[in-house]
């Protein structure tokens, strides 16, 4: 009996996990317009915040980036679409320009691509 | 527009509207009045601003705005979007002695109210103002005394030093956890194998139990402290619904003190055999990954090495000569336009062009070249240089981030972060990483629960804890940046500059390198060298006529001939009717004379007869020398020959990319002879000769499609389609022009050795990386299913979770110390 419990558990344990780290949806937030720049402020901290950005193609994107912690993980941030990449120093206002160009889905990352967001440009 | 004195800049000088403040911003990159309208119309239609004017001759714009509505930020913001800029600048100064979060209301508020400054912050934690200001309107001294005038001392801080403090602060905290962490494990393991200890083994289970208890309150501060970084990382990423490293030690070291607790406080919900707390693990697993990640940070400070030598170059001061004085001024404050004074043994400051004086100058920490270089009046020096012996005085043309230290240190920057291909695979698998090792850890829990031997809870446990700790992530995110950045810091030391990552990961695949002949292969500076005239026409004259037909041209050969010229004494006149015909050469009216000056195929166009100057031709071509025809009316009457001298070092490059195994194609507009020998001196086996200067990509792209993966070599000004074209664009780079935008790879030293290190060093970088993503790959599937228990079954081989700690901590170091070795590779 107990057996059965486990393995249940487990099952449900594992759909779990897979749903909430690969499938759920995740919050997105949607770049504030004003006078033809799309601004986002982004607060680091053992991640982004927000982590999941809508933006609109063809228009300047600000991202304002703000590491509030030294733990060295976080250090810089890195978007391998653009072609871009910027040192957070702690306790630092970092401004990271992009042009989003095409529609697309584009990820960002820590260096080791262990921390990530993602862009989401559209039309 | 009328002419106004505004009392000063960003102070909030009230405008003539109550709420209202006038600001006056320097404005830049207004090249004609039209621009003005631009930028008044989109600060006028700005919410909050009530009247905006542009006085162009003055290059300030007035705007009176209400600042509850509107920020100054907001407003130079709208003049950057309309294609202009304030020349504002980002700065943090240290302060010291504030205690209370008003004194940093008062300081803040005495920046903000100082002419000059846009936007202040100060941040008590971290003892800072980031101050963002006009340099054009105050200075960083008096920022300091707006500052001090508030009671506060103050003191400039380099960024890099800064980034160093919060390395070692860094470094100190895991090095304070791991000690924790490792006193708490000592009596934590005694206790956990009593049987091992002479007294504990005679203990009751009941003493024991207390003992125990004891010894998960003692692993609580382990936890909390040592693991705090865990634990907070885990739940950071958990809600951006995302796991990482800290995720499966917080999981795992979570799992393994909670289970050891409630067995302690009720063992009557397990079998008899399952009573055992594992206490040990929580703490001493801990202890390890935290110092590992100590041991990682310390190596992976030293990846950085070569971005700190680059920064460390900067001069701190610079002696300028202002109203007739030498004054010692901050770096910072050197304008274009100034004469610095540099004497013997002191670092030039900033780029310039020498005015007077002589010296010689030590480069080799931005070019590599070991010898120094003879500087006289004319020449270019570049800041972060030695002068060694001379005194001079220079005209200082690039400051601050224009100069080319700083463009190399921000293009090493950018390079560090960038990423390669190769890359690729590990960042999609770590994105699936951490959740798959979770499924795994599951797995195997309800595996050994429900087929494995008894005390099963306990195996079940183990395993489950056991595969969470040993995966490590992060050893498969660290494997390519930090071969990068050392691979790419290396190269800068060596007068390499590369672009991203990627330029590595193509560079170390080449096969073939196409060299441009004219300034790549030789020096680039073309004498004039025979005359050879037939049928009574004078050397003199042909000279001449040449010269004149060259006086306005721009082709390379055209110096060389008017020079020779003025060797030769001969005064060139000005031609009538000239005509430049590309590929071919040129002709003019001279004397009355039709001249047509240029290469066998605009003789045969002309209709001249070269029978005379076959034999002599091809003597100079064989010589390397290129022949150029003379003809007057239509008929041949002389060749000149003009010859450029290989550089020193060409042969010698050429045979090291060789033992590469790379294929050298030279490619040049010259004629095939002289291009010939000219490869045949320098052993050059396939030449590409007779080319126009657009056709070069054509021919690099031809190379291409015979499978091959070129590199082009050029000067990066007149081969910028061919660098853009070939999978790995070279430019050689002299001075201070080191960021040759459509390079993917620049030789600040102008020698093509370069071409071999830049390969040597990106294929070293490139085995490195392998050598780190197979060694992370390997170890994670191998050890991943071996510690969910999968030897069992056959041999009854199980990790003991402490073992998977310690496994865990070491790869990650191991990476980051294997990326480390590059910083020995011996360039040639």
């Amino acid at each position: 009996m107990d057996r059965v419990i486990v393995t249940a558990a487990g099952i449900l344990t594992i759909g779990w996990i897979v749903w909430f780290f690969l499938f759920s949806k995740k919050k997105q937030y949607r770049a504030a317009v004003s006078s033809g720049i799309q601004e986002v402020f982004i607060r680091v901290k053992g991640g982004y915040d927000p982590d999941v950005i809508v933006a609109k193609a063809g228009k300047p994107l600000r991202l304002v980036f703000k590491r509030e912690e030294e733990a060295s993980c976080t250090e810089m941030v890195v978007f391998g679409a653009f072609n871009k990449s910027a040192k957070l120093p702690p306790y630092e206002e970092v401004v990271v320009e992009l042009l989003p160009e095409k529609p697309g889905e584009y990820d960002f990352s820590c260096q080791m691509g262990m921390i990530r967001g993602k862009l989401i440009v559209e039309e | 527009m009328k002419e106004q004195i505004i009392p000063s800049a960003t102070t909030g000088v009230s405008g003539e509207h109550k709420g209202e403040v006038r600001i006056e911003l320097p404005v830049t990159g207004m090249t004609c009045a039209s621009c003005t309208a631009t930028i008044e119309k989109a600060l006028a239609s700005m919410d909050g601003v009530r009247e905006a004017t542009i006085n162009f001759a003055t290059q300030r714009a007035f705007v009176s705005y209400d600042p509850g509505r509107v920020r100054v930020a907001r407003i130079i913001n709208v003049i950057k979007e309309s294609g202009y800029d304030v020349g504002s600048e980002k700065i943090t100064l240290k302060i010291k002695g504030m205690t209370c979060a008003s004194c940093v209301r008062k300081v803040e508020d005495a920046l903000k109210g100082s002419p000059g400054v846009v936007r202040a912050e100060v941040n008590l934690g971290s003892e800072s103002a980031s101050v963002e200001f006009l340099p054009s309107m105050t200075t960083i001294e008096s920022l300091r005394q707006v500052i001090e005038s508030t009671g506060y001392r103050t003191e400039t801080e380099p960024s890099p030093t800064r980034e160093e403090d919060s390395k070692t602060r860094e470094y100190r905290t895991l090095l304070r956890r791991f000690i924790v962490a490792a006193l708490i494990s000592v009596p934590v393991i005694v206790v956990s194998y009593p049987k091992f200890f002479p007294v504990l083994k005679d203990m009751d289970m009941e003493t024991l139990r207390l003992l125990w208890i004891g010894a998960s309150i003692l692993t609580l501060p382990a936890l909390v402290y040592s693991g705090s970084s865990f634990f907070t990382g885990a739940v950071a990423a958990f809600r951006h619904r995302a796991a990482d490293m800290n995720t499966l030690i917080a999981l795992g070291t979570g799992m393994a003190w909670l289970f050891s607790t409630v067995v302690v406080l009720f063992p009557g919900l397990f079998p008899e055999n399952a009573r055992e707390p594992y206490f040990d693990v929580v703490s001493v697993v801990i202890a390890l990954v935290v110092l590992g990640q100590a041991l990682e940070l310390r190596a992976k400070g030293k990846t950085s090495e070569a971005i700190k030598k680059l920064m460390g170059l900067q001069a701190k001061t610079a002696r300028v000569v202002r109203e007739g004085a030498e004054v010692d001024i901050p770096i910072e404050e050197v304008l274009v336009g100034d004469t610095v004074v540099v004497r013997p043994g002191e670092k030039i400051p900033v780029d310039g062009v020498i005015i007077d004086g002589r010296s010689s100058v030590d480069e080799s920490m931005l070019t590599g070249e070991p010898l120094p270089a003879e500087k006289q009046a004319g020449d270019e020096v570049i800041g972060g240089t030695i002068n060694k012996t001379g005194a001079f005085r220079f005209k200082a043309t690039k400051v601050g981030k224009d100069t080319a230290l700083a463009q190399i240190i921000k293009m090493v920057q950018e390079a560090q972060g960038s990423k390669a291909p190769i890359q690729r695979l590990a960042d999609t698998v770590s994105g699936y990483f951490v959740p798959a090792v979770m499924v795994i850890a599951v797995t195997s829990f309800v595996l050994w629960y429900d087929l494995g031997p008894e005390p099963r809870i306990i195996l079940a446990l183990l395993g489950a804890v056991t595969t969470l700790i040993v995966a490590c992530p992060c050893a498969l995110g660290l494997a390519t940046p930090t071969s990068l950045m050392i691979g790419v810091g290396k190269a800068a030391e060596n007068g390499i500059l590369i672009r991203n990552g990627e330029a590595i990961q193509v560079a170390s695949a080449l096969d073939t390198v196409v060299l441009d002949k004219t300034g790549t292969i030789t020096v680039g500076k073309p004498t004039l060298t025979d005359v050879i005239v037939k049928e009574g026409a004078s050397e003199q004259d042909i000279v001449r006529f040449a010269a004149s037909l060259e006086k306005n041209s721009e082709h390379p050969l055209a110096e060389a001939i008017l020079q020779g010229a003025e060797a030769r004494g001969t005064v060139p006149s000005e031609p009538g009717d000239f005509e430049a015909i590309p590929g071919h050469g040129v002709e003019g009216i001279v004397d009355g004379k039709r001249i047509s000056l240029g290469n066998r195929k605009l003789m045969e166009r002309v209709g001249a007869d070269l029978d005379l100057f076959e034999k002599d031709s091809h003597r100079l071509a064989d010589e390397g020398k290129t022949p150029i025809f003379v003809a007057v009316d239509g008929r041949a009457a002389g060749v000149i020959a003009v010859s450029d001298p290989l550089k020193d070092d060409s042969v010698e490059a050429i045979n090291g990319l060789k033992g590469l195994g790379v294929d050298v194609v030279m490619i040049t507009g010259d004629n095939r002879r002289t291009a010939e020998a000219i490869a045949r001196r320098v052993g050059i086996d396939r030449v590409l000769a007779e080319v126009l200067p657009e056709d070069k990509a054509r021919e690099v792209k031809k190379l291409q499609l015979e499978g091959r993966k070129v590199a082009f070599v050029g000067d990066g000004i007149n081969d910028a389609p061919a660098l853009a074209r070939a999978d790995v664009g070279m430019a050689i780079g002299t001075g201070t022009d080191v960021a040759i935008e459509a390079s993917d790879i620049t030789l600040i030293k102008g020698s093509l050795l370069g071409i071999q290190a830049a390969i040597s060093i990106s294929k070293a970088t490139m085995k490195n990386v392998r050598e780190n993503l197979f060694g992370a790959f390997f170890y994670n599937t191998a050890l991943v299913p071996v510690a969910a228990g999968i030897l069992y079954p056959v041999w009854g081989i199980t990790m003991n979770p402490i073992l998977a700690g310690a496994a865990m901590a070491m790869s990650s170091v191991t990476v980051v110390s294997n990326a480390n070795r590059l910083r020995f590779l011996k360039v040639r």
